[in-house]
């Protein structure tokens, strides 16, 4: 792997010859590995990244039956934060806003991680109290937080609407400073960089089209690619778990449904932070283009199909434009949805199926990108050891039977 | 934006109706005889198909009766509507 520095970008942008080298190979797929993933997105990818650098395990295939980080991980709205409610999740995302301060170090890429702080709106007495509950809780777990109050909003962001007459009034917010949102792509690629540079096959193209099981435990994976052998396989795939998981025959409490996302026109910098509101269904914040980015809420019915309902579209823009009213003629450039894997407790999946050496990483629903490499670094834990880590212990497949859910969706239910 | 034809008012905007996730899930008649994984497969999973999918839809903001539908998860082609039995 040849080092990027500041040194490399000055010596080809002076010479007007590029010479940047290919950033990954593209292997023809081998007979066997001892670990075979299952999605080349964040989360895929991520995974076989911590097996070869924290455990030395190298022997690994990323199968992406399209093109690396071409399902949610280039269709999210790029949000991280960590200020969930309960113990278990908070550790989790915690543990992955800690790995994305280092990671553009660690990966020698860029991910363009921007800590410019995360507004999580109330508009009503009883949510401004559960807000105030989810910051102390934060603070009780060292994750930074505050409660913020409407005239502190106005100052902090000035085209804001918190007059009394306003649609949806706002009461005020819970603020992260150390949330911000990174580069998707560059997430993607460099954890693939780094991943193929420690000797990990990395396939494209490669569709995964039956589990072949030996006695109750995984063998291998029939693909368009023909056979591969691996006593591990781990199902990193979102939207498409399901349908995955009962090639093994595992059912999974999952539904998938499209979630849609827009970009507006570039424009001059306005927008220098993130604000989400979990009451309206609407998120936003400004690329370094200057595009405002902004999320909708899921449409409610299961869908595979990559696309979602216009009413969806217009609700969250509705909401945006009177929260904003300075972007009402903005003009949006590209709409688009991925399919998001809903779980019953909006809290995401990651262990051991009930066959043996089948793993899944599933049920993100509608924020996995923010957990992109603690996702993953428990994961390849898991793996590797053949034990969860403490901090995905709670999200074991089988809470679902004893009962032991953890019920996020005061935080984590809907924007993100 | 789908356009679903309730079995009572004729097509109508999707904005009307309300989701009601997989159809013919039936209530188990003596839970307590369940174990815990049956009782977890009632409660939780779901066969979430990629391709027809047999449905609950309610006309919330109409007739205000429950319905299900036949649609394609992929393309959102709605193949059948039907009452409940």
């Amino acid at each position: 792997m040849r080092r990027f520095s500041v040194f490399s970008l000055a010596r080809n942008a002076l010479g007007f010859r590029p010479d940047w080298p290919a950033m990954w190979r593209s292997p023809d797929p081998g007979a066997s590995y001892d670990v075979v993933v299952v999605g080349g997105g964040g989360h895929g990818l991520a995974t076989a990244y911590y097996l070869a650098a924290e455990h030395g395990i190298t022997r690994v295939a990323v199968l992406e039956k399209g093109w690396l980080g071409g399902g949610n991980t280039g269709r999210n709205t790029t949000i991280v934060r960590s200020n969930y409610l309960w113990d278990e999740s908070a550790a989790l995302y915690e543990k992955s806003l800690q790995l994305f301060e280092g990671l553009s170090r660690e990966l020698n890429f860029n991910v363009m991680f921007s800590q410019r702080g995360v507004f999580n709106l109330g508009h009503s007495v009883h949510e401004m109290r559960d807000i105030a509950r989810r910051v102390n809780a934060n603070r009780l777990n060292g994750i930074d937080g505050r409660l913020v109050r409407a005239d502190e909003l106005a100052r902090l962001i000035p085209i804001l609407d918190v007059s009394a007459r306003c649609r949806y009034p706002v009461l005020g917010a819970s603020f992260q400073p150390r949330g911000g949102v990174a580069r998707h792509d560059a997430v993607a690629w460099g954890l693939a960089r780094a991943a193929d540079a420690r000797g990990v096959d990395i396939i494209q193209n490669c569709e995964v089209t039956g589990i072949r099981r030996e006695r109750g435990r995984v063998a291998g994976v029939e693909t368009t690619r023909g056979y591969i052998r691996a006593r591990k396989v781990a199902l990193v795939a979102a939207g498409h778990s399901s349908v995955l998981a009962s090639m093994a025959d595992v059912r999974l409490p999952v539904e998938s449904h499209p979630l849609q996302a827009f970009v507006s026109e570039p424009m001059k910098p306005v927008l220098d932070t993130v604000v989400m509101s979990n009451a309206v269904h609407g998120y936003i914040s400004q690329s370094d283009k200057g595009e405002l980015v902004i999320g909708a809420g899921i449409d409610s019915w299961n869908g595979y199909g990559q696309r979602g309902s216009f009413r969806t579209v217009e609700g969250a823009l509705a909401a945006i434009v009177e929260l904003f009213p300075v972007f009402s003629r903005v003009r949006m450039l590209r709409q688009w949805a991925g399919i998001v894997d809903t779980t019953p407790d909006a809290c995401p999946i990651i262990g051991e199926t009930p066959v043996r050496g089948l793993f899944v990483n599933c049920g993100w629903g509608t924020g996995g990108f923010k957990a992109t490499p603690g996702s993953g670094w428990v994961l390849a834990h898991t793996i590797a050891t053949g034990e969860p880590h403490p901090l995905n212990a709670p999200f074991s497949l089988d809470r679902f039977v004893t009962g032991r859910l953890v019920d996020e969706h005061g935080a984590a239910g809907v924007a993100h | 934006m789908l356009l679903i034809e309730c079995p009572w008012c004729g097509p109508r905007d999707e904005s009307e109706f309300s989701y009601g996730g997989e159809a013919h899930i039936v209530r188990p008649p003596d839970p307590d005889r369940l174990s815990d994984d049956e009782w977890a497969d009632y409660l939780f999973m779901r066969k979430n198909p990629r391709g027809r999918h047999l449905e609950q839809w309610c006309h919330a903001h109409g007739c205000r009766q429950w319905f299900n539908v036949e649609r394609d998860t992929v393309s959102s082609e709605i193949v059948r509507v039907y009452r409940v039995e």
